[in-house]
């Protein structure tokens, strides 16, 4: 593991795209930095931090673009499979290094709220807390990006996926009010949540008897909880998508000053999903 | 040290392998031969872990490749067919990395990596930035980092592919030395380079095994298929009559029928050796001079071409079916 970590850590800053990426996430919250809390004098670091979340979005893709896709371009995944490591070790010290590379620009953010406590009243609670919650925010992204590079061969395909994800990701909240909340509309949509899962057991195991009755009995189910309860699928929807909010746990942090602990757990297995279905990527290509 | 037992593997509806079944034995080299796309490389692939077989199983010293990946993979070093180089990387920090990566202990590394590159003579570009690198030194790259840590199986995928002649005899020299005591298993679709270095030959065509042994039994196989040509002073009536009485004569093809010479091939059914010896006696004894007589051995180019063919032609003629 460690040799994959130092190897990629140094390719970053060979390739340049790890200085580009620091740069470019401390210029832009530096910029926000200098404009919400030297010239207007707004105390919280943590508002400013609110607005270099969207930067992110476009400076995550870029480093986790190459991270397998390049690999399987280059055939240099041959080695790494071929050689004594496991699997785990190898998404692992890939991830690490990416974090690593993360770490650095919120680090240099953690010097802000200082600069603020030498003109006067900072809340350094907030503010550190907040950076740690844009941190983890952050390797959620990466972890989603590392996830997306590993199906594809492409870079660019895999920058694009993951900027799309991730911008859905962000959107999220804001889209949710846009959701019909009758209890039909409810009723309809899980209908083709579950049709869909039906199509996707049909597509891995090729077998149209156990799709097709699953798919009868998540019909039947569905519409007799309907006419027995009707109310149970009003907001539905919604209430199931506010929960992959993702961004609304930084955001009360950092706009509501909430530490919400659960909020940050939740992050955390968000981390460990996207690693695990990144190793199992690679293990279904082992196994037949 | 290797089996493989019953590999299939599908791509989609194209089956690359077909029942592969062989096994491998310690200190020798083995040659994969065969044609384009008759799966030496994806035999490879699967035998060290990249892919995964659709059905069969690779033991490597007693330890399945799929259930227990790190044993077995500890004791292959592998150069596929497009070395996996990183680019970026000088020639120095790829094989330490490697070196790394094969959890060579670490007071070992430096000695080891510089065997390893004294070995494939990579010192004078050690420190060049493999992007910069030939086809050659890059070639060499690859291989160094494949015998580094000297593996006890050392797979090669083509590699004297895209060298110049005088490589390609360096690197067959070194496969020699490194033979002395490893495992050394080679792919090519050269049959020359694999009937001048492998002890023992196996012959792929359409994922199937179709031949195996060493370059000599193989040679052997080809026994009757062995031809004599000679040159007889005599009239092609006369010299028939004189081939009737010996036998042994499968078939005799008359190439140039003169005025007092003829030039003929006559295909023997048994030892060449046993047969031009009696047809000597007998033109002697009839008192006609014979100019000139040449066995034609079978080489192992006219075996491979009929094993593959064979088997393609039988795939025809399935599919007819």
């Amino acid at each position: 593991m460690k040799a994959i970590y130092k190897r990629e850590l140094r390719s970053y800053f060979t390739s340049m795209i790890g200085c580009a990426f620091i740069a470019f996430i401390t210029i832009i919250g530096g910029v926000y930095f200098m404009v919400y809390n030297l010239y207007s004098g707004y105390p919280y670091f943590a508002y400013s931090l609110s607005g270099v979340i969207f930067v992110l979005l476009i400076a995550v893709p870029v480093l986790s673009m190459k991270c397998f896709a390049e690999e399987r371009k280059n055939k240099t995944d041959q080695l790494l499979l071929t050689s004594p490591v496991s699997l785990i070790e190898i998404v692992f010290g890939k991830y690490l290094a990416m974090i690593t590379i993360f770490a650095i620009p919120c680090l240099i953010f953690c010097l802000f709220p200082l600069i603020i406590k030498l003109q006067g009243n900072a809340y350094l609670l907030v503010d550190y807390s907040s950076i740690f919650a844009f941190f983890l925010l952050g390797c959620v992204f990466i972890a989603a990006g590392m996830f997306l590079s590993s199906l594809t061969e492409s870079p660019v395909i895999a920058a694009i996926s993951t900027c799309a994800v991730l911008f859905f990701m962000y959107m999220l909240g804001s889209l949710i009010d846009y959701i019909p909340s009758s209890a039909v509309s409810g009723l309809i949509i899980l209908i083709i949540f579950f049709s869909l899962i039906c199509a996707l057991i049909y597509y891995i195991t090729r077998n149209p008897v156990i799709a097709g009755i699953l798919e009868v009995i998540c019909l039947i189910a569905c519409i007799a909880v309907y006419i027995v309860k009707s109310s149970l699928f009003e907001n539905l929807v919604i209430n199931v998508l506010e929960n992959f909010v993702i961004t609304d746990v930084f955001y009360n942090i950092a706009q509501n000053y909430i530490f919400d602990v659960s909020g940050l757990f939740y992050y955390l297995s968000l981390i460990i999903l996207f690693v695990f279905l990144t190793i199992q990527t690679f293990q279904k290509r082992r196994w037949s | 040290m290797i089996e493989v037992q019953h590999l299939t593997k599908k791509y989609g509806k194209h089956l690359a392998l077909d029942d592969l079944s062989f096994t491998i034995e310690k200190g020798q080299i083995y040659g994969f031969l065969g044609p384009n796309g008759a799966g030496k490389s994806t035999t490879m692939n699967i035998m060290t872990g990249y892919i995964s077989a659709t059905s069969g199983e690779v033991l490597i010293d007693g330890h399945s490749i799929l259930d227990e990946p790190e044993k077995a993979k500890k004791s292959i070093g592998y150069l596929p067919e497009i070395p996996p180089l990183y680019l970026d990387m000088t020639v120095m920090e790829y094989l330490k990395f490697v070196a790394e990566l094969k959890k060579i202990p670490k007071d070992k590394r430096s000695a080891e990596v510089r065997k390893a590159s004294t070995l494939v003579k990579l010192n004078d570009v050690s420190n060049r930035l493999i992007r910069n690198l030939s086809k050659g030194y890059k070639q060499r790259t690859g291989l160094a980092a494949a015998v580094l840590g000297f593996p006890d199986i050392i797979i090669l995928d083509e590699p004297t592919v895209g060298l110049d002649p005088k490589q390609i005899i360096e690197i067959r020299q070194l496969i020699r030395k490194l033979a002395k005591d490893h495992t050394v298993i080679l792919s090519s679709h050269i049959l020359a380079e694999v009937q001048e270095i492998c002890d023992y030959v196996l012959i792929i065509s359409k994922g199937k095994l179709v031949g195996s042994g060493t370059p000599e039994e193989l040679e052997e196989l080809s026994h009757g298929k062995d031809s004599i040509e000679l040159t007889v002073k005599s009239d092609a009536d006369t010299i028939q009559s004189v081939l009737d009485r010996i036998d042994g004569i499968q078939n005799v093809t008359w190439r140039n029928q003169g005025a007092g010479s003829c030039d003929l091939l006559v295909d023997t059914s048994k030892s060449a050796q046993e047969v031009c010896e009696d047809i000597s006696i007998a033109f002697a004894t009839e008192r006609i001079p014979v100019t000139r007589i040449n066995i034609l051995k079978a080489t192992l180019e006219d075996i491979f071409l009929e094993l593959t063919e064979s088997s393609q032609k039988d795939e025809e003629g399935e599919t007819k079916r």
